[in-house]
């Protein structure tokens, strides 16, 4: 390769440096300084007047010093009265976690059996209905959330076929709760987990499902102990990319949910707007990465690099 | 038996999870069409949200300005993500290139509020540094660009592992020089994960309101933002009629794009069979 480049010496050899320094650049210049301005946020606290953060170097008494304040994660953790774990933080935070794992676990009841026989389809439609699956992302994410709001209301068509079936007298409240949020976070999410379920399932192997018939196993049987296992990799991919999104959630919340639904997207919001406290949204932000995204994102590499090195012979 | 109940275990599994899929579509085009203001109860056919669409300056210039940010910032996204897929898959080892993969690919797992909070910072930084630049369209194009690019990297990256790489070489040997090769054997090979990237980037643009709200500044909104404003406050209809008109006109697209693909590819099969078969 190297020799053959040797002998044309091209503009490549210019061009090289464009090609790989300029995207690296970006990169440093957008996503890593604005991550090392966070961090760096996070470990001061508000400045004087109406300065959102102090400054790391400052001079006191005479002495330039470098300050580093941890009390923005300390705030996080301790109330203002001193109990541990008291603070709307926390809360938010557990709220997150709650519907993040509980729309995971929606996304993949709804989105395995979906992908699977999605897979099994003849490949004449197979494209068809991929397309259709990603077809509604082309209508506004916000409409289609606010359509559910209208679905779910106490006029709404759910009600009116509860009333008209006769299950319920009164309309029942589906919306601002618990239910709601589940219905428009599974939503929303469900293609991220029905994509690469489908990208691994339409791949498996069939002389493996075909193998356990032949040697008896009952189709059951072969689901759960050849397809399954097969796929571990897109159910972890999937639930990744539907997990982490749901946990930073912001306009969900905001059009479904009710008072009591506060995210940590709507808090870390709320201190940066509202509060003007950028030290506090930032340690939000850096503990929801370090706690949380961090270690999945390291997680779904190892898995998908492991089944990558079991696919080869 | 089993056979019969698992096809139609299939299609209505596939038929209720397309149904949950469709119904809030569905529902915008019906209340597109009411005649009132009510958002859950149908009172009659009218088409006056869609005359009123034409003279609400709010949507109009919302969606001028998503239009334009878009465009920028698919562009812009798919071009650097050319770049960084080709340094990645192709430009064989340099420093930092574990780096690169990592940042190119950590804004998918990053939540949009994280996103827009870091670059909100960014921007007010260089702002008291430099005084510039204000907060407004540049810099919610930036911050679409950045998110973009790693959606767009993904498809690009997944295209350039499939190129056959002995077609590559083989224009080499034959005394192609490196960049025409891109540009000969490669970008034609290219142009349907192009595609694909730019106009998923563009939806993404499109789309987004979480980066918008942290990066806009005053007299300065996206069409989402104008949405997710009247979402707060209660919906104005003509919403609805721009969204149908849009669902039209996606659908339409799709299937013109969806019909020459196919007989792009069939031409290109056929192609190929009769090329094998004069060789042989």
């Amino acid at each position: 390769m190297s020799l053959r480049s040797d002998l044309a010496p091209s503009l490549w050899g210019r061009l090289r440096p464009l090609v790989v320094g300029l995207p690296f650049a970006w990169l440093l210049f957008f996503f890593a300084l604005p991550f090392g301005i966070l961090l760096r946020i996070s470990i001061t606290d508000m400045g004087e007047q109406l300065d959102p953060f102090a400054s790391l170097l400052r001079t006191v008494n005479g002495q330039l010093g470098v300050f580093v304040q941890v009390q923005s994660f300390i705030s996080l953790l301790i109330s203002p009265d001193g109990g541990w774990f008291e603070t709307l933080y926390v809360d938010a935070y557990a709220l997150s976690l709650k519907y993040a794992f509980l729309t995971t676990v929606l996304c993949l009841l709804i989105g395995y059996p979906f992908a699977y026989f999605l897979a099994r389809t003849r490949p004449a439609y197979r494209a068809l209905l991929l397309l259709m699956v990603m077809l509604p992302f082309w209508t506004s994410f916000l409409l289609r959330v606010y359509a559910w709001k209208g679905i779910l209301a106490d006029e709404g068509v759910v009600n009116r076929l509860l009333m008209a079936l006769g299950l319920t007298q009164e309309p029942v409240q589906l919306l601002y709760n618990d239910f709601s949020m589940l219905i428009g976070m599974t939503y929303v999410y469900l293609p991220f987990m029905v994509l690469p379920l489908y990208a691994n399932l339409v791949k498996a192997d069939i002389r493996l499902v075909e193998a356990a018939h032949d040697l008896g196993a009952s189709a059951w049987k072969t689901f759960w102990l050849i397809t399954v296992p097969l796929s571990r990799s897109g159910i972890v991919a999937g639930s990744v990319l539907v997990f982490i999104p749901c946990l930073g959630e912001f306009v969900i919340p905001s059009l479904l949910g009710g008072a009591d639904n506060i995210m940590i997207g709507r808090v870390v919001w709320d201190e940066m707007f509202s509060s003007n406290n950028w030290p506090r949204a930032s340690a939000l932000s850096i503990s929801m990465i370090v706690l949380v995204i961090a270690p999945l994102a390291w997680f779904n590499q190892r898995v998908a690099r492991k089944a990558a090195a079991e696919r080869m012979p | 038996m089993t056979r019969w109940l698992h096809r139609h275990m299939s299609s209505a599994w596939l038929a209720g999870v397309f149904a949950f899929l469709y119904a809030p579509l569905a529902f915008l085009v019906v209340f597109s069409f009411n005649s009132t203001r009510q958002d859950a109860q149908f009172t009659g056919f009218s088409l006056r949200w869609y005359s009123a669409l034409v003279g609400d300056n709010r949507i109009v210039d919302g969606f001028l300005l998503s239009f334009k940010v878009a465009l920028c910032s698919a562009t812009l996204a798919t071009l650097l993500a050319t770049m960084a897929a080709y340094a990645l898959v192709r430009s064989g080892a340099f420093r930092g290139r574990a780096w690169m993969s990592a940042m190119l690919n950590a804004p998918l797992v990053m939540p949009e509020v994280i996103i827009g909070m870091s670059l909100l910072l960014l921007f007010v930084g260089f702002e008291r540094l430099a005084g510039w630049p204000d907060r407004g369209a540049l810099t919610i194009m930036l911050g679409h660009t950045l998110l973009g690019m790693a959606y767009a990297a993904v498809v690009i990256e997944s295209r350039l592992q499939e190129l056959d790489r002995t077609l590559e070489e083989a224009a080499m040997d034959l005394g192609c020089r490196r960049e025409s090769v891109f540009f000969l054997v490669m970008l034609p090979n290219m142009t349907q994960a192009l595609a694909a990237a730019w106009l998923l980037t563009f939806t993404l643009s499109f789309d987004d309101v979480v980066i918008s709200e942290f990066l806009s500044g005053p007299g300065v909104t996206t069409l989402p933002q104008v949405i997710f404003g009247y979402a707060r406050r209660g919906i104005n209809p003509s919403i609805y009629a721009a969204a149908a008109l849009l669902m039209l006109v996606v659908t339409v697209c799709v299937v013109v794009f969806g019909v020459y693909t196919a007989r792009l590819s069939r031409a290109r099969a056929a192609e190929l069979a009769r090329s094998v078969r004069d060789a042989g």
